[in-house]
């Protein structure tokens, strides 16, 4: 789950990451009463969950509190990749010395938490770390000692040479460790970390994701959630239970488990169709489950035809043809259904699907092409 | 011959008598798993299906029954507690079904199997099978069929489907292993290629990845080094969009890494015979045993 720029700041200030103080607005009249109580020029800054906001006009700077106000009135509402700005970021515009990267992500292949600092930091830091990635230190983090104090140091030392910097840099590290840890983050960074004229060293940006793992025994973390940020019908399955994603084709894929969904996806397109979603109803399928994922799939109206990909192993199969059944009988499913079902309790699924004058198949690569062939029929 | 499992598994159930324990439990002994006890905290001294002894700890299930492997089918919170319980206990291999683990646990489990030297299979896994002789975990005993082909996956239903293109074509299999698709796992493809290469009843090796990450690009270069028996490899996730978690935690692309292509060339250029859709095994796989 990834938090809001806003909620970052607000666990690693907790932890006492120097930072300029700012505020979150909802309205221009709230951008403009932070602006005031900030007093000089500030930077509006959108609230969503993607990359690329400076360029997409998300981010304005604002001499006066009444320019913040025009600036938020433009940023409120505006989309950005799809997402509506629902909620804007007001801070201080900071005279910047230099601007370091400071990172911490939960690597696969080392098992552990792996620190990336850099001492070129800001919007380009994904351009440096593929053409440059020498200019960026990484280090292991042992999860049972944690960041030692020398670690920290060393990788402070990459960034700065005055001693005084170094250490606050170096405090900041131990912060931003234990905000990651503590939170069981798989993405935590500061991005810039800035030094001011003065001297100052203070975290300017920040961007946070949280193990959704974690969110079942941290109902703290969970209440952080903003689905308004989110496409509403994967809103929608995951409260349903499901793992959907949008996709842009006209073939709906209702299958269970993420590989085998991949790999219908996948058929889908080698046989020159264009898949509409990735939509995983999981192990233990209840009837209920797949009605869901029905009426999802079939509020998108670019959807001309759908396809069930069952391999029933704990997932039962008669479950899934009853939910089918169901379904058809509560709403009126206006595209056509290809069903492929093999496994647990088969005999009885196609029982159940034959009753009501449906057909199901047994071999992927037939239903693949046969729901391939329906929509480019369609078309 | 098969790994990790075979005739001679005597296998511990933790948390048996929860509504997934027991369910593939039963499963599990139909198959003819030997499963010699179950561990739930505070119903110890109970009898599972009038044959399985409980206990309340595995040190003690341990001593009493002298299980050799143990099962996980315990809910997310426990799981990282149950896992060192195993491993404490002496216990040198462990499957852990349970999906939902915090990935912070995992990352101080794994130090602390290591450390007494016992493997881990999972998080968030299917399990293993070498059929007729030893099912662990939830992967349907009626696809499979003994032979001398080992399948190494990170996915579920995508195993099943391809492992009943085999059977039905009248492949067997050694054993086959579903790896989980987590992040952080306690088995990965590199040691059960090794297991595989090793064992004398495996003669062709199927292995199925995803998208995300870069086991399967390390995998490929394992096998060009060490592997001297045919692989055959499926990637899922051609048509994933990058930058979205597609299910597993771990089938993410971020940026240019991690993506199908990347490791469908990987496998190709170590020497993988690279299926384009699942049903595309039986082909690949007869060619590779009749070399």
């Amino acid at each position: 789950m990834n938090l809001h720029e806003y909620q970052a700041r607000e666990l690693l200030k907790a932890a006492g990451v120097p930072m300029f103080d700012g505020g979150v607005a909802a309205t221009p009249a709230e951008a403009e009463a932070i602006a005031k109580r900030l007093g000089g020029g500030v930077v509006v800054k959108a609230q969503v969950h993607t990359g690329g906001r400076g360029k997409a006009g998300g981010v304005k700077l604002a001499a006066t509190p009444a320019e913040a106000r025009e600036h938020a009135g433009r940023i409120l509402g505006m989309t950005i990749k799809g997402l509506v700005v629902q909620k804007v970021l007001v801070v201080p515009a900071a005279e910047i010395a230099s601007e370091s990267y400071v990172g911490l992500i939960m690597d696969r292949e080392t098992q552990r938490p792996v620190f990336m600092v850099s001492a070129a930091g800001g919007v380009d830091i994904e351009e440096v770390a593929a053409t440059t990635p020498e200019k960026i230190t990484r280090l292991p983090v042992d999860p049972v000692y944690g960041l030692l104090p020398h670690q920290a140091l060393a990788l402070a030392f990459t960034l700065y040479s005055d001693i005084r910097q170094v250490r606050t840099a170096a405090k900041i590290m131990e912060q931003l460790h234990a905000v990651f840890t503590r939170n069981g983050a798989s993405l935590a960074e500061i991005n810039p970390l800035v030094t001011t004229p003065d001297g100052q060293v203070l975290a300017l940006d920040a961007k946070i994701s949280i193990d959704d793992n974690e969110l079942d025994r941290r109902p703290d973390l969970a209440a952080l959630r903003d689905e308004s940020a989110e496409e509403p019908s994967e809103v929608l399955a995951r409260n349903a239970g499901l793992t959907f994603i949008k996709l842009d084709g006209n073939v709906g894929c209702v299958v269970n488990g993420a590989g085998l969904a991949m790999a219908t996806m996948d058929l889908v397109k080698y046989y020159g169709g264009e898949p509409a979603n990735f939509l995983d109803i999981g192990g233990s399928s209840n009837p209920e489950k797949v009605v869901n994922a029905l009426r999802i799939i079939t509020s998108d109206p670019s959807v001309k035809a759908i396809l069930f990909n069952i391999f029933g192993g704990i997932t039962r199969t008669d479950d899934v043809a009853n939910g089918i059944v169901a379904a058809t009988a509560q709403f009126k499913v206006p595209v056509p259904i290809v069903i492929r079902l093999t496994g647990t309790n088969e005999r009885e699924a196609f029982r159940i699907l034959e009753g009501v004058g449906m057909t199901a198949l047994s071999d992927m690569d037939e239903a693949v092409r046969k729901v391939v062939a329906i929509v480019k029929e369609a078309a | 011959m098969s790994i990790f499992v075979d005739r001679g598994t005597r296998l511990l159930v933790q948390g048996i008598t929860g509504r997934d324990g027991s369910f593939h439990a039963k499963q599990m002994m139909e198959y003819g798993t030997q499963v010699v006890a179950g561990v739930t905290p505070g119903k110890g001294g109970q009898t599972f299906e009038a044959k399985v002894p409980v206990f309340n700890t595995v040190a003690e299930a341990v001593a009493a029954t002298g299980a050799n492997a143990s099962v996980i089918y315990v809910p997310p919170a426990g799981a990282a507690g149950a896992i060192y319980e195993a491993a404490d206990a002496g216990i040198r291999f462990v499957v852990c079904i349970t999906e939902g683990v915090p990935v912070m646990d995992m990352t101080r489990v794994m130090p602390y199997v290591r450390e007494r030297g016992t493997r881990l299979l999972g998080p968030n896994c299917p399990g293993l099978i070498t059929p007729g002789e030893c099912k662990v975990g939830i992967i349907p005993g009626n696809i499979c069929a003994p032979g001398r082909v080992g399948v190494v996956s990170r996915s579920g239903t995508l195993t099943y489907e391809i492992v009943n293109h085999l059977t039905r074509n009248g492949i067997g299999q050694s054993t086959c292993v579903g790896i989980g698709g987590d992040p952080i796992i306690g088995t990965n493809f590199i040691d059960c290629l090794r297991a595989f290469q090793d064992d004398p009843g495996t003669d062709a090796i199927v292995m199925m990845g995803e998208i995300g990450g870069t086991d399967e690009q390390n995998a490929a270069a394992f096998v060009r080094e060490h592997v001297k028996k045919p692989v055959v490899g499926f990637i899922a996730g051609q048509t994933a969009p990058k930058g979205r978690r597609m299910g597993h935690a771990g089938a993410i692309i971020s940026g240019s890494s991690g993506t199908a292509e990347e490791k469908m060339q990987a496998f190709a250029a170590a020497g993988i015979a690279v299926m384009k859709r699942p049903v595309d095994v039986v082909e690949l796989v007869g060619k590779a045993l009749r070399r």
